[in-house]
Parts: structure tokens; sequence; C-alpha cells
């Protein structure tokens, strides 16, 4: 394969931040960066196969931590290929697979089968997290080495909470014993079990059952606890309230191996957006105050929320159009992830470099995965988009195979013109 | 005549206007009622179907008099006991029903929204909700108004308290929306538990005690108090909910002395109020609000009626206007 250049991007970084220059690719890797100015660098560099970045970003590829795919199960919703599609078009090079399939992803053969589905039709990175408990029925552990050897990069039973807090005390201290790293998703279970909105009046006035934002701190508040008596490294995948931060920040200044994600439609989004029972803004957790979005969105940027994801949940159409309360709850999220994240560095927000920070590097570090960042050396997983580039999204376009999209007629800006995984051009090119 | 909406969702969606349109010409029909003469052609020739997802023998039969005092074709649908229970989503429900060709549709679901959703999937048909989830449940706001106002010669400017389980009450929140355009001071009483959260930042005042709530009042609204509630979850036992929150004449003596008692029905006698006040007929209405609820439903089906067939008028001119166009092309 030839090596290819990137010419004239500006080029983001999380760590050195953003740099005008031109990106070598060769080998799978990032070969050299040019920052020096160069000029014609087209007949300088006339050996190599050129992309044209100029006017555009350049950034390390999107690792989204959590993402719903329906192998096994529910290809229906959304197989490896089309997640992979749609997580190309995405500018997402990494998917980190969740566990909550049919059969649950809790032996180290179900895993082989999805990783081995993954290779064959998924044309960006899959890493899987495995089940904690079998089942994820908070009754007994998995089996933490075989699945960790079998390539499972963390421990996670989805959206639900290990309720008996000694199955989950034994499963994370013998996690703890392995290395590995668990997922957990913090709401005290009988506080939110039922609910679908948030406490508020919004919730009264249309009638749904709703949750108090701090159930989930009572949550985080056990679960930290458990941090701390068993040692474990723990990431709580989505923190969505404001009273849930201090906690948190609490925790690490006590030396607590914790880090934090949220998911951008409760960096975007809020509990009004519900309208009249609009069941594609049906999430979990609910969607929260503006107050509590506007909480997460400074969190991001000062680093108390580590990651921000897409919580990509698949939902056909059938389990969509029901009565709110009755309705498949999530959000398809691969494809919108960076233009919605995106709003957050047109509003002010965030730089390019913290948005890539909490969108790239963070995950990958985390999960102790390659990638990143922008440096000689490292995978050239590489994201190229127009962050000014405006459109209205139709939801019909979505490659994924569900559409269940809160965002479909939203203004957005930020278009992906190409993306790359291992130096391979998985979306743009001659189409783009 | 104001009103012009196709529906009858919520009362969240009405102006003070509508209302007083609505309240006006249900006026009229409780006095024909009265008299024994509705006008048995207002809607004679439209058909009208109860599909009620939750049982309620008042509340349909009440829309099922409505129906027929005014002519119409009524058919209920008992939806609790039918191919609901055979996994039929609500939009095929919606889909079947189109092809039945209805004209009112009376809707009554467990589900908040629920009445919402399958009005936005059927055609050329008016849809009335008789009580989604704890959304809304408008005739009844619409029948308590009248209630109201016959007894009181306004809806404006009163004191109005609103007592009991009002934290799973549909009842309450339609209340809360109408009486609260019409410009009432509304108080809320009940223990914190059946309270809904964030009801203190809708503008009404929030009491535990009823004996200060019920303070110089003009109207006092009971709610039901349902029996899965009282198992230990939401109050300790009935006992203590009656000696805190029923309505006794001693409670009801720091209301003004000409203050009336409401209750939507039906009452658990012993728990939210005294049997003895219920059946005062100086301060008790409930009779009149059942009387009401018949003169207000048929109301509103007429008003619908009216803006459907103007729809229906206006819909086929247009296709005459196409057609003409056609042909002169």
């Amino acid at each position: 394969m030839r090596d290819t250049i990137i010419i004239g991007a500006t080029l983001i970084d999380p760590e050195d931040g953003a740099r005008s220059g031109h990106l070598i690719i060769r080998d799978g890797h990032i070969y050299d960066i040019v920052t020096d100015p160069v000029p014609d660098p087209e007949a300088r560099f006339r050996a190599l196969e050129q992309v044209d970045g100029r006017g555009l970003c350049l950034a390390p590829g999107i690792v989204d931590w959590g993402v719903q795919v329906g192998e096994p199960g529910a290809r229906h919703k959304e197989s490896l290929r089309s997640a992979g599609q749609a997580a190309a078009a995405g500018g997402v090079t990494t998917i980190v697979t969740r566990p909550d399939t049919d059969p649950v992803i809790d032996t180290p053969e179900i895993l082989e089968f999805h990783a081995r589905r993954a290779q064959a039709d998924c044309v960006v990175r899959v890493h899987p997290m495995a089940a904690l408990t079998k089942g994820r029925a908070g009754r007994e552990m998995t089996e933490i080495a075989f699945l960790r050897d079998a390539g499972a990069v963390a421990f996670s039973d989805g959206l639900r909470v290990v309720e008996n807090t000694r199955v989950y005390a034994r499963a994370l201290t013998y996690a703890r014993s392995m290395g590995a790293l668990v997922v957990a998703h913090v709401q005290e279970p009988s506080l939110s079990s039922g609910a679908v909105a948030t406490h508020g009046a919004f919730a009264t006035l249309r009638g749904l059952p709703s949750v108090h934002p701090l159930a989930e701190r009572i949550g985080l508040d056990r679960d930290l606890a458990l941090a701390e008596m068993t040692g474990v490294r723990l990431h709580i995948d989505q923190i969505t309230t404001a009273r849930a931060l201090p906690r948190l920040e609490r925790a690490r200044a006590a030396g607590l191996d914790v880090t934090a994600g949220v998911s951008v439609h409760h960096l975007t989004l809020n509990e009004f957006d519900v309208g009249d029972w609009r069941t594609f803004f049906k999430l979990t957790p609910p969607l929260r105050s503006e107050d509590d979005r506007m909480a997460m969105v400074q969190a991001v940027a000062d680093g108390t929320i580590d990651v921000i994801c897409s919580m990509h949940t698949p939902q056909d159409e059938e389990s969509k159009r029901l009565p709110f309360e009755q309705a498949a709850s999530g959000a398809v999220g691969l494809e919108t992830l960076l233009p919605a994240a995106l709003r957050l560095v047109h509003g002010g927000h965030l730089t390019l470099s913290q948005l890539f920070r909490a969108l790239s590097l963070n995950p990958a570090r985390r999960l102790g995965l390659e990638g990143g960042r922008l440096q000689a050396g490292a995978p050239a997983d590489l994201v190229l988009f127009d962050p000014d580039a405006p459109f209205v999204l139709d939801r019909e376009t979505l490659r994924s195979k569900s559409r269940n999209t809160p965002f479909d007629g939203a203004r957005m800006e930020g278009r992906v013109r190409g993306t790359w995984v291992a130096g391979r051009r998985v979306f743009g090119g001659a189409d783009a | 005549m104001s009103f012009g909406a196709a529906h009858l969702l919520g009362i969240e969606t009405l102006s003070p206007e509508d209302i007083v349109t609505l309240l006006d010409l249900a006026d009229t029909h409780a006095e024909s009622n009265r008299a024994g003469h509705p006008p048995r052609d207002v809607l004679a020739g439209l058909t009208q179907i109860n599909m009620f997802f939750e049982n309620s023998t008042r509340t349909q039969a009440s829309f099922e008099l409505a129906g027929k005092r005014l002519g119409a074709d009524v058919m209920n649908m008992a939806m609790a006991r039918s191919s609901v229970a055979k996994g039929e989503t609500l939009i095929d429900t919606a889909l079947t029903l189109n092809a039945m060709r209805p004209d009112l549709l009376v809707v009554r679901h467990h589900a908040s929204g629920a009445v919402d959703l399958l009005a936005q999937k059927v055609q050329d048909c008016a849809v009335l909700n008789a009580g989604d989830g704890r959304h809304e449940h408008p005739t009844q706001a619409l029948l308590d108004a009248l209630t109201i106002r016959r007894a009181r010669g306004r809806l404006h400017r009163l004191s109005i308290a609103i007592c009991g389980d009002i934290a799973h009450s549909r009842v309450a929140r339609s209340n809360l929306l109408l009486l609260g355009k019409m410009g009432n001071r509304l108080r809320l009483i009940g223990p914190p538990t059946l309270l809904p959260p964030g009801i203190a930042d809708m503008g009404c005042e929030v009491f535990h005690d009823m004996n200060e709530g019920l303070a110089g009042v003009d109207v006092v609204m009971m709610l039901r108090l349902q029996k899965e509630r009282m198992d230990g979850g939401f109050i300790p036992s009935e006992r203590e909910y009656f000696h805190l929150y029923g309505l006794d004449a001693a409670k009801l003596a720091h209301a003004k002395p000409d203050a009336i008692v409401m209750h939507p029905g039906p009452m658990n006698r012993g728990v939210e109020i005294d049997g003895t006040i219920a059946d005062d007929i100086n301060r008790s209405v409930i009779q009149t609000q059942v009387e009401m609820g018949v003169a207000v439903r048929m109301a509103a089906m007429e008003l619908l009626a009216a803006n459907l067939r103007a729809r229906r008028v206006e819909g086929d001119s247009r296709v005459g206007r196409a057609a003409t166009e056609v042909r002169d092309a």
C-alpha cells in the first residue's frame, strides 16, 4: 500500500493542541507529522497518495465506549456490519461493545463469536466488554480471567445494577485481583425502577413516573465505597446529575482509581426535549434538567468527567411506536456523536483538543488501547472533518439499521470527510 | 364561538375563551336535560366509539349517555379484554379504527400520552381524552368547573383546595390547569408522599396540614385514594389518613361557611370523606358533578363534531376545486 499524506489540515491533538501541518500514514501507523511550512506540498510529496485536508480538521479517531450491537440476538436492530459502517461515517474508529446482547456475552465462547463476527464484518476496531455477572442477573460472577484472555477490555452488566451488594463486592474483589476494569451503571435500583423521566414540574405535567436525580448519587456513593473497599479499577458509564459530581471529585482526591463518562445526549439535550411524549428522547437514565446538563458540560471541560460516549442503543420502530412509558429506551448515536459534541465547541464550552481528549484519548487510555494521539508511531486511526459544515439531520440517511435518533430534523454543524482505521480509509474518499 | 380544536386531549392546550365556550354550551345542555328535551339531532348520523383500555363504568356511562342524548350511534369497545390482550399495539388499533370510520372517539388509557399518540394516527375523527395515565382528564375538569360556576356564580378569583392523592391523579392535573387558567387561587393539601414532584413550581400553595390548607377556601375538592396506595407504601393506614386528611365537619369548619364540597367519585366513605359531609345537600355538590358530567360531554362532542363537519366540507370543496382545475387545464 502506498503511503498517504493528509495535506494542510488543522491537526487536533488532545495533548499538544491544534496546529497546522501534514500527516503521513505508513503501514497502518502515523509515520510522521510535518508542521514546518512546506512550500508547494503537492510537489514535494508527489510520491505519496495525497488527501487535501485544507480547511478541515484531523483528529485521532473516536473511541466510543458503550455501543450496543445486536450480535448475538438482535441483528435486525444492528449488526456488526451496520454498526461499523455507522461508526466509520461518524468518525468512530473503535467501538467498545456492550455485553447486553441475547444471549448475554458472559462466556468466552459467546465473546469469541462476537469477536469473530466483528473481525469478519466490521470496518472499525471492535473491543468487547463482557458481563460482570452471569446472564447479567446479579447473582454469580462471570469467568473474568477467561473472558479477559479472550479479549474483554472491561466488565459490565450494561444498564443493570448489581443489586445484591455482597455479590457485587465479591465480583469487584475478584476483578481487582485480575486487574480487570469494571464499568458500573449507577442508579439506586428501587428508586429508578419504572421511572421514565426526571423529577420535576415537566414530568408531573406530562404524567410520567419520574425518579429523583439523587438516585444517581445514591448509586454512585455505594459504588465508590465498594471501590474503596476492594481497590477495583472502576469506570462509571454515565454521570448525568450535578449533585453526583462532588462525590466523584472527592473519591479521586482520596486516591481511588475511578473515571466517569457521560452520553452526548445528556450533554446536548434536556428533559423538555421529550415534548409531547417523543419516545426517541426516552433514554436511560432519563434526560435531566438544564442545570444538570450545563453542570455536565462544565464537568467535561474541567476534566471531572473523562469520557463522552454515544451510548448507542439501537431500537426498531415497533419498540418506539408505543406510549412513552411502554416504549423501549435508548438512542442511536454513532453517526451523530461528533456533530452533537461539536455543539459544545461551537458554544464555546470546549476546545477541539478538550473534546478529543474526552472522545478519543481518555477512553483509549482507560481501556489500555493504543490511539487517542496524533503523533509519530501511533496507529493511523483518524477522522478528517469539517467542523463548521452545516446540515439538517435526516434520520433516513443513517447507516444504522435502527434510526431512533433524537436529532432527526435537527440543525447540526460538523461533517466527517474521511475516516481511517489502521491506515485504511473506511469512509470518505471519492464520494466525500 | 371560539372553539376550533380538532380533538379534546387536555386542558393544557385550551384557552380561557375555549373553556368559557364549552361551559356556556354545557349550561344550555344541562337545562335541556333537566327539561327532558335534549336536542336529539345534533349528532344524528355520527358514530361514537368509546374505547376504554382501563375500566370505568361511570365515565363510560356518562359519555354514552351524552352521545345518545344528542342522537349519536354509540358503541362501547371494552379494550381491557380484547385484541389488546392479544398483543395488538395502539398504532394497529388506530389503523383498525380508521377502517371503521368513527366520527367521535372517546378514549381512556392507562399510559400518559397514549390518547395523544392515538389522535395522531387516526384520520378524520375527533378524539376525546377520557383519562390517560396520570396526565389529564379534561372532561372531568370541565364538569368540575361548570359545577363550581353554577354553585358559586363565577369561575375566577376563588380560593380552591384540592386534597388527597394528587401525585397519581389526572383529575388533579387537569383541574390545576383549568382553574389556574381561569384565575383562581389554588391550594394543594396532602401528605408529601402523595404530592407530585415540582408541584410548588406550578403556582399553587402546598399544605400538609389540612386545617391550615382549608382556611377560608370557597371550594373543597376531594380526590379518591386508590386502595392500592393504602398498603403502607404511601400512607401508613386508612385510619391515620382519615384522621389527618379525611374531610369531616371539624376540618370543613375552617373553610368559608358556604364553601362547597366536591368529589370526582367513586367515594371511599370514611377514608377521604366523612359520609355525613358527602350527603349534606347544603355543602356537597357531588351529585351535581355527575349531572354536569353528561352536559359537559354533550357540549364537547357537539363542538368537536361541528369542527369535524366543517373540516369535511372544506375537504370536499378542496377536492371539488382540484377536480375543476384538472378539468379546466
